[in-house]
């Protein structure tokens, strides 16, 4: 947990630092803006465009510095528990239910929403909850019906297909 | 506009069938997001916010879906009690304290006692909360329609002042989440000058091997609040759930019949005053922006014992302390929804959604709502009292049902919730850019919240950065530049000193402690 605390207070820092150098980027049409040119207050008084952003980010940046102290003097919870940041048990389960949900992701840009859920819901369903087959198909079946008959029926928001566009063809003359 | 004809007027229109039956409904989805533990009501308007379209295309008015969403909100209310008594594991942070006692009646045997006497302490609750919305909410939007962008302004800074002075987590770590949520909201073009900003057009300029690594223009539409909400709430709540329950819960039966049910009612005058408490404390409690239910029950149930002449009863199942918090977070939920529908500040995350919600149906939030479109909040007023009445006698109508919900096993429920999550954010925005980037935040608000980093000012400010940005930007514009201008006006200035001393309290509560730990010179 300690190593942890650490470890996020650094990388909070350095995402502070890059949403700064960000922030001081003026428009790419006009490149006599030099950067951070626009983080403080024109002629006018007027604060620019990159203002708040960049001071909000130096925020960032100090209380994340702050962090590293309340780390170092123990102050914080996180910095005094000796009980690991992720034990055997959370590594799985991020594993399986993280990974399993990128990969979700990823078929539903390759196969469509309606197989990704079909997928997804077998995954989770029969290897991860371990529940009997006819249970799994039954709830990985009558979910995407429903939400067919939902979002691209009733709702008319056609969601993607991907591959299996041509399934879908029938469906569409029939109901849509 | 007469408060009393108006307040007729809305309950009548709150009770045309469509509006009933979304009610109903809503109290009933709130009802179970409340008593599933893992999620609470800022995960179920969250998650059923982009549904609401649906519902706005078909009344074609924004009224109908904002009272679907409030009634989801009130039925969570008295849905955490459920899990609390039941299970022993609270079913939204707002019923920690029904636990306290709420579990030892149950282990007792009288679960229905207990339930019953949370879903009456609810109900009182939320029409002590209901009588002081409808009499306040008016005259404090007339005050607020004078309110010009310095005022506003400061506003914005208290809520956020709040949260570090009052909050009760870590501060860094508070300010972190709020700096974050703030720089997120900039994302996309910047409204007053025009200009792109925080787009990472090519993400890693610093390395120029990358270039074009990475597709970001879905950055260049900013970040949406519901992604970040969803993310939050619908991911990474849910992944943090199922790691810190493990999956493995004990539910104690009830056994609720009519006759139990009416034994329980007469028993009721004894939890009284816990009732009182909790429902007056948690409305003001609940207008504190960062405050909020959680903290207004677990105060109501502090003060209860405080005031109590058998202090050792509590926490071995006196039914005061399950009257009070239940009590206090309705009240609270409905004292959340004021300055949210008056001042246009959402005082919790979840009025946080509802705001949200409104800003994508076209409403104006602020204090010209109440003037401009009393067809809106009328009716909505009107709707708290008959979802309030609808929540009571589904809440005891129901328990069994509830309590055989309960039992459904978290792998089905959780892989429900993140199909959800995902076709729910594809819907609101028809893009996957959207639906990659709620994962990310999803899986990194899990990461965080192991930490403790507060996350709920994050959403809070994703939503509040977009109208705190200019007010400060065109304040300064007015002023030249200085910041004089939020500290001399009548209004803000006051705002502006009490928001100054909430930051500076944690410091000042540091130093106090310092300096008695220091040894006398």
């Amino acid at each position: 947990m300690r190593r942890a605390e650490l470890v996020t207070a650094f990388v909070l820092a350095f995402f502070s630092m890059y949403l700064m150098w960000k922030s001081g980027e003026g428009p790419s049409w006009n490149p006599d803006i030099a950067r951070f040119d626009n983080i403080g207050f024109d002629e006018t008084g007027a604060p620019g465009s990159g203002f708040w952003p960049f001071w909000l980010s130096l925020v960032m940046l100090l209380s994340s510095i702050w962090v590293m102290v309340n780390w170092w003097r123990r102050t914080s919870p996180p910095s005094q528990s000796d009980a690991p940041y992720m034990d055997g048990y959370s590594w799985r389960m991020l594993l399986f239910i993280g990974g399993g949900l990128f990969a979700f992701l990823g078929v539903i840009e390759w196969l469509g929403f309606y197989a990704g859920i079909f997928l997804f819901l077998i995954y989770y369903l029969r290897f991860l909850g371990k529940h009997a087959w006819r249970q799994t198909l039954l709830i990985a079946i009558l979910t995407p019906v429903f939400c067919f008959f939902f979002f691209d029926v009733a709702m008319r928001i056609v969601l993607p297909k991907g591959l299996t566009e041509p399934l879908f063809l029938p469906l569409y003359e029939l109901f849509l | 506009m007469d408060i009393i004809p108006a307040l007729i007027d809305g309950i009548y229109q709150a009770l045309a069938p469509i509006n009933l039956a979304l009610c109903v409904i809503g109290v009933i989805v709130g009802l179970f997001v409340g008593a599933m533990p893992g999620l609470g009501s800022v995960n179920g308007v969250a998650i059923l916010l982009p549904f609401t379209f649906v519902i706005q295309d078909i009344t074609g008015t924004a009224t109908s879906p904002m009272i679907f969403l409030a009634a989801i909100y009130y039925g969570a209310m008295y849905g955490g009690a459920i899990s609390s008594i039941t299970l022993g594991i609270p079913g939204a942070s707002t019923a920690v304290a029904t636990t306290f006692d709420g579990r030892p009646l149950a282990l007792k045997g009288k679960a229905e006692l207990a339930l019953v006497t949370a879903a009456i302490a609810s109900f009182i609750g939320a029409t002590v909360a209901n009588v002081f919305f409808t009499a306040f909410a008016p005259p404090l939007a007339t005050v607020a329609l004078k309110f010009g962008n310095p005022e506003i302004f400061a506003l914005m800074l208290l809520a956020f002042s709040t949260f570090i002075g009052l909050g009760g987590d870590d501060i860094p770590k508070t300010l972190i989440s709020i700096a974050l949520g703030l720089v997120l909201a900039t994302v996309g073009f910047d409204i007053i000058t025009g200009e792109p900003r925080l787009q990472f057009g090519d993400p890693f300029d610093l390395f120029p091997a990358t270039a074009g690594l990475i597709d970001t223009t879905g950055f260049s539409h900013g970040i949406r609040f519901l992604v970040l909400a969803i993310g939050v709430y619908g991911i990474g709540e849910m992944i943090w759930t199922i790691n810190s329950t493990r999956g493995e819960v004990t539910m104690t039966e009830a056994n609720v019949t009519f006759r139990s049910v009416l034994s329980a009612i007469k028993q009721f005058p004894k939890a009284m005053k816990g009732t009182m408490v909790g429902s007056f404390l948690g409305f003001f409690v609940g207008i504190l922006p960062a405050a909020g239910a959680t903290p207004g029950s677990l105060m109501a149930y502090g003060v209860t014992k405080m005031f109590s002449r058998d202090k050792e009863s509590y926490g071995k199942g006196n039914v005061n302390g399950v009257a009070a918090p239940e009590a206090a977070n309705n009240s609270a939920s409905t004292g959340a929804m004021l300055p949210m529908m008056t001042l246009g500040i959402p005082g919790s995350p979840t009025t946080a959604v509802l705001l949200a919600g409104m800003v994508i149906w076209g409403l104006q939030p602020g204090p010209l709502l109440f003037s401009e479109q009393p067809d809106f909040v009328w009716p909505l007023i009107g709707s708290f009292y008959v979802s309030n009445l609808v929540a009571v006698l589904v809440n005891l109508a129901f328990i069994p049902v509830f309590l055989w919900m309960l039992r459904m096993p978290f792998t089905i429920l959780a892989p429900m919730i993140f199909v959800l999550s995902v076709i729910g954010t594809y819907a609101a925005y028809q893009n996957m850019f959207d639906v990659w980037l709620m994962l990310l935040f999803g899986i990194g608000a899990y990461l965080l919240r192991i930490l403790d980093y507060p996350l709920a000012p994050a959403v809070l400010a994703i939503v509040l950065g977009p109208i705190a940005e200019p007010t400060m930007r065109q304040s300064l514009i007015l002023s030249d530049g200085s910041f004089s201008i939020f500290f001399t006006r009548p209004i803000s200035g006051p705002i502006m000193i009490v928001a100054v001393i909430l930051i500076l309290l944690p410091v000042l509560n540091w130093l106090r402690v310092s300096m008695r730990k220091s040894p006398p010179v």
